[in-house]
Order: structure tokens, then sequence, then C-alpha cells
């Protein structure tokens, strides 16, 4: 807000040159927002066309007539409802799991004492670094000999206690006054009570992050699922949508509109809460 | 606190400090348990799993092999006869590493340059938050759905070849099964899924350049191009770092969009790294190879972190 005001106090003395200069700005974040969504527009004209509209010479952008019966046509041809079913338990037990979990051991890295600390937080910020591809196949092998492969729990497993959301949790936390937790500690709250009713109501916007980032994480995962889930009514959307690619590989029109379907779910959260993702970013600049 | 509970340590104070760590420790349990199995065991597995032989089945079939697998992966036989063009133009992990490289080479510097002009443009406008969103929206959409949809635009007949058509230029090919155009229809997707999400920790590093600086180049008579290059680039020199190293890092473990755009294809022109450890691990069921693939791509990642950390360091002592 100030930097704007600040630009204007330069600029006064050449207001035609400010304008230019605006309008130049504004016609160039407009042909990117152009290049951004273009993909998407195409996306959404291409699933409401026959099949052999779709790549006509020379291109149309909108359908001739509206066909919504491609979208439930696709519900027949797949089970996108099982897909969809599956995806949503996965997102939602890892990112309860990984929310409740997370911050729990977050309180005990950020405002206890106790011996190994340091050592276990190291332990813990180290895996951060290493790529999960390097470990995959010990943990798929893992995985199978506990008779998780092609469960749905494998999936919750390997995502629901990563070393990211403790990591994210601490830092919130160490941000909170230790004199807070004296205090209530004096009052005779004991930590428990400490967590439950100081750490989680004062971090609610750490743990939006969190829910957010996990959510999308989640449900945008594709080598897990592609990994683990072998029979069809494990799949998750992701991999889901790509059997229906790869079953019905000429259907344009079916493959968009089920690709358009696989984003409403995540695009409806983002659009609540960027504010949060967003500014999650922005403070951490970690990914997930 | 701490140093006066332990030097006169009554055996009431020990007890309360013991206390006082199992109810530290019950707060980690619940996540240490799944860490600790589901990624700590694994990691050292997987180093070990890199000296032995087993091709799926029972466990008793594992064997022991030292280094075979990494003289396997490199050919070093073969190599060592014919030299290290032989290496990168016919050796399978030569290809992923040349093709990884060139992938990560050309995308960073294009998603930043990206990243920062979105974040430059948007820094003094009104309307940067819905844009913010917008820029920001293709990094939250599910990688299937967008690459399936970016393939059919670069079809032979899609919009993308008959709007270069449009302006002149002829190319009758699908991009994603052209040996040359393949990697870059992968680097394509890449730039425009990512540049949101660096555009946004710009935007916060560009609340952070002082204020004074930029007036006093005003002041020095400096153009905003001018101030661009001497001010607020030399103030954004640690995000820039920070901001390649992890996009260097996220560039070797690509694997998404080569798997649903081009599946490594055609031939070998789009192989990468963990491509190269997928088909290892889960097609042809090569686990000890596959392992010290594995290995490779966590030493050049590991590598990458460490001279982070070293600059990190040196940038907080400037």
């Amino acid at each position: 807000m100030e930097q704007a005001f600040h630009t204007k106090a330069i600029h006064r003395d050449n207001p035609a040159a400010h304008r230019i200069l605006k309008a130049v700005v504004y016609i160039l974040l407009l042909a990117m927002a152009f290049f951004t969504l273009i993909p998407f527009a195409w996306m959404l004209f291409s699933s409401f066309k026959l099949e052999r509209e779709v790549f006509s010479y020379p291109m149309t952008w909108l359908p001739e007539t509206w066909h919504w019966e491609n979208y439930s046509l696709i519900w027949q041809k797949v089970s996108l409802l099982t897909y969809f079913k599956n995806t949503a338990f996965i997102a939602v037990v890892v990112t309860f799991l990984q929310t409740l979990t997370s911050s729990f051991a977050a309180y005990a890295f950020a405002k206890l004492e106790f011996r190994g600390r340091d050592a276990l937080f190291l332990a813990y910020i180290g895996t951060i670094a290493i790529p999960w591809q390097a470990y995959m196949l010990p943990q798929f092998i893992m995985m199978r000999s506990i008779g998780l492969y092609d469960t749905l729990w494998a999936m919750v497993v390997l995502q629901a206690f990563s070393a990211f959301g403790v990591f994210l949790m601490r830092q919130f936390y160490r941000g909170i006054p230790t004199d807070l937790c004296e205090a209530a500690r004096l009052d005779g709250l004991s930590e428990y009570g400490i967590w439950v009713r100081i750490m989680l109501p004062l971090s609610k916007a750490a743990i939006a992050t969190l829910v957010i980032f996990t959510f999308v994480n989640t449900w945008n995962d594709f080598m897990g699922p592609m990994i683990y889930l072998t029979r069809d009514e494990n799949k998750t959307i992701q991999v889901g949508l790509r059997r229906f690619i790869q079953q019905y590989s000429a259907d344009y029109h079916l493959i968009m509109a089920a690709s358009l379907c696989s984003l409403v779910p995540v695009s409806i959260v983002f659009f609540c809460l960027q504010r949060y993702f967003i500014e999650g970013i922005a403070t951490s600049g970690l990914k997930g | 606190m701490t140093t006066a509970a332990r030097t006169e340590e009554s055996p009431a104070a020990r007890r309360s400090r013991r206390r006082k760590t199992l109810v530290a420790y019950s707060f980690l349990a619940p996540n240490f348990l799944g860490f600790a199995i589901f990624t700590l065991v694994p990691v050292l597995l997987a180093v070990a799993l890199s000296f032995f032989e087993w091709n799926g089945g029972d466990i008793s079939r594992i064997r022991f092999v030292g280094f075979d697998n990494y003289a396997n992966i490199f050919n070093v036989s073969k190599v060592a006869e014919k030299g290290i063009g032989y290496f990168f133009n016919r050796v399978d992990l030569g290809i992923a590493m040349k093709n990884t490289v060139f992938y990560t080479v050309v995308t960073v510097p294009l998603t930043i340059a990206c990243a920062l002009a979105l974040a430059m443009l948007l820094n003094k406008v009104r309307g940067a938050v819905v844009l913010r969103a917008v820029f920001f929206f293709p990094y939250v959409a599910s990688m299937v759905a967008i690459c399936v949809c970016w393939s059919f635009m670069l079809m032979k007949n899609g919009p993308i070849n008959q709007m270069l058509m449009a302006l002149g230029v002829n190319y009758n090919k699908s991009w994603t099964a052209d040996s040359t155009m393949a990697i870059w229809s992968i680097i394509l997707v890449s730039v425009w899924r990512n540049m949101g999400y660096y555009m946004v920790i710009y935007l916060a590093a560009l609340q952070g350049v002082p204020r004074e600086l930029l007036e006093a180049a005003t002041v020095d008579g400096a153009g905003r191009w001018k101030q661009f290059i001497h001010v607020t680039l030399p103030q954004l020199r640690p995000t820039t770092f920070f901001v390649s190293v992890m996009m260097v890092i996220s560039c070797f473990k690509i694997y998404d969009v080569v798997a649903i755009m081009t599946d490594g294809g055609p031939g070998r022109a789009t192989k990468m790294l963990v491509t190269y450890i997928y088909d290892e691990a889960f097609a042809k069921i090569r686990y000890g190879q596959a392992s010290a693939i594995a290995m490779i791509l966590l030493i050049i990642v590991l590598a990458v972190t460490i001279i982070q950390f070293r600059s990190e360091k040196k940038f907080s002592a400037d």
C-alpha cells in the first residue's frame, strides 16, 4: 500500500508516462493471466464438445452445441465415484492424522525440555532433505510384507507422519511466548491442557496452512497411488483418471470432462482457503 | 532453569525431570512411531539394498553383491572401453542424468524469470490478490488433469500448433511424440505450473526491499530498469538463491509430468532419473539396481542441500 503511494509521488511530475506504464503493466499481466488460464478454458470448452470437434480444423473455441450429456456419460464409463470416495477418504484421514500428530509432536519440540530433543529434531529435518523417491522402494517392500499393498491404508500411513508438518508447526509454536506456558503451568494446567487450551487455539493460522497443504498434496498425489493401488475399487482420482485416459484414449471430450471433475474439489478448497495457503508459502517458503 | 535443577538434584527433582521427559515423549510418540517405521527405517534400508541383488520374490533370494549394482548402472566395462560419450549417449543412467540436468538447467532460470516478472508486475497494482490466486492456481490443480490437457493442446491438430500456424510457424507434429520437442513440452508445463508458486515467494521478498534504497536510487536519477538491476535484484539475491536451490531439488525429482505426458519417450528422449528408478523397481523388478540409482539421486540432492546450508550461513554472516 505504502509502496504504491510512494511510486505515485515519484511520478507525479509526469502523469502521462505514469499512465502509460500502468497500462503496460496491466496488459502484460492480462497476457500472463491468459497464458495461465488458457488450458483450463480449453479443457472446459472441449469437455462439452463432440469427440470430432475437439481437434477440428480450423479450431473452434466454443462447442457448436453444449453436450451436457458428456458429464453423465463419464460416470457410467468408469467408476469415478469410487475414485472420488477413495481419494476423499485418504485426503481426510491423512489431513486429520497429520495435523493432529504434527502439532502434538511440534509442541514437545518447541516448548518442552527433554534429553535427546535436538538429536531427534535433527533426524526429522534431515529426512525432509531426502527425496521420497530415494527410499520409496524399501518402503514399498515393507508395506507389502505387512499386507498393506493395494489398500487405502497404505496411502494413509505413507503420508500421515511427514516431517514437514512437524517442522511447520514447530516454527509456529516457537513464536508463541514461553511465558504463556509457564503461567499456565503455575496455574496447575498439565502439558496436555496447555496444548489443548493455549497452543491449539493460538495456532489456527498454522493449522489452516498445514491442512490445506496436506489436503492438496494428498488429493493430487500421483506416484504413491500409482505404485500402491492396483485394483480398480482402490484407485484414487489421479490414477483412476489415468486409467480412464488409457482406456478411452480417443474420447478426448470425455477425458476433458473427467479431468475437469477431478479439479473441482481441490479448487473449492483452494479458493476458500487460498489466503492461508499463499501466506503459508510466503512465510515458510516450504514445499510439501 | 535447568541448570539450577541439575546442580542440586534431589530424588524428587530427578523424578520430576523424568516425568517431564516421559510427558515430552508421549507428545512425540504418535508422530515419531509412524515417522520412524515408514521413513527412517526405509531410508536406512535403501542404502543397504543398493549393495544387494534381489529381483523380487521371496526374501531368501536376496544376495550381497557389493558394488556390482553401481558398476552395472554405470556400465563401467563398456564405458571404460568406449569413453565417456558412450555413457551419456547409450547407457540408461547417462541418458537419464543428461535429460534431468538439461531439464533442470532450462526450467530453473525460465521459472525464475517468469516468477520474478510476475512478482514485479503484481507488486503494486490493484487487483493483485485476485491475479495472485489466478497465477497460483495451476500449482494446486491436479497433475494428471493439467498434463493430459497440455498434451492434447500440443497434439498435431491441437490449438497450440494451429495458433503457431496462424503466426506463420508450421510445426505439423505432436510435441510429445517428437524426440527434440518432447522435453520442451515438459519444460513448458513445469514452468507454467510452478511460476505462480515462486511468484508468491518473490512477492513476499519484495516487501523486504528497503524503500530508502529505492528512493536513493531515484534521487540519483536511476530509471525503473536501473533501479531494478542495481537495487531490487541485488536485494533479492538471497531469495533467488533459496528459490533456485529448492527448484533444482524438485527438478531432479521430476516424475509426474513425464509419466503422464511422454512416459519417458519417444525412445529415451525424456527418460529422467526418477522415471528410471520407477522402471527398474516396479516394471523390471530389479530392486538392487533400482536402489543404486536411487542412491545417485540421493547423493545429488544432498549435495545441493549442503551447498545451500553452507551458503545460507554465508548470507546470514554478510
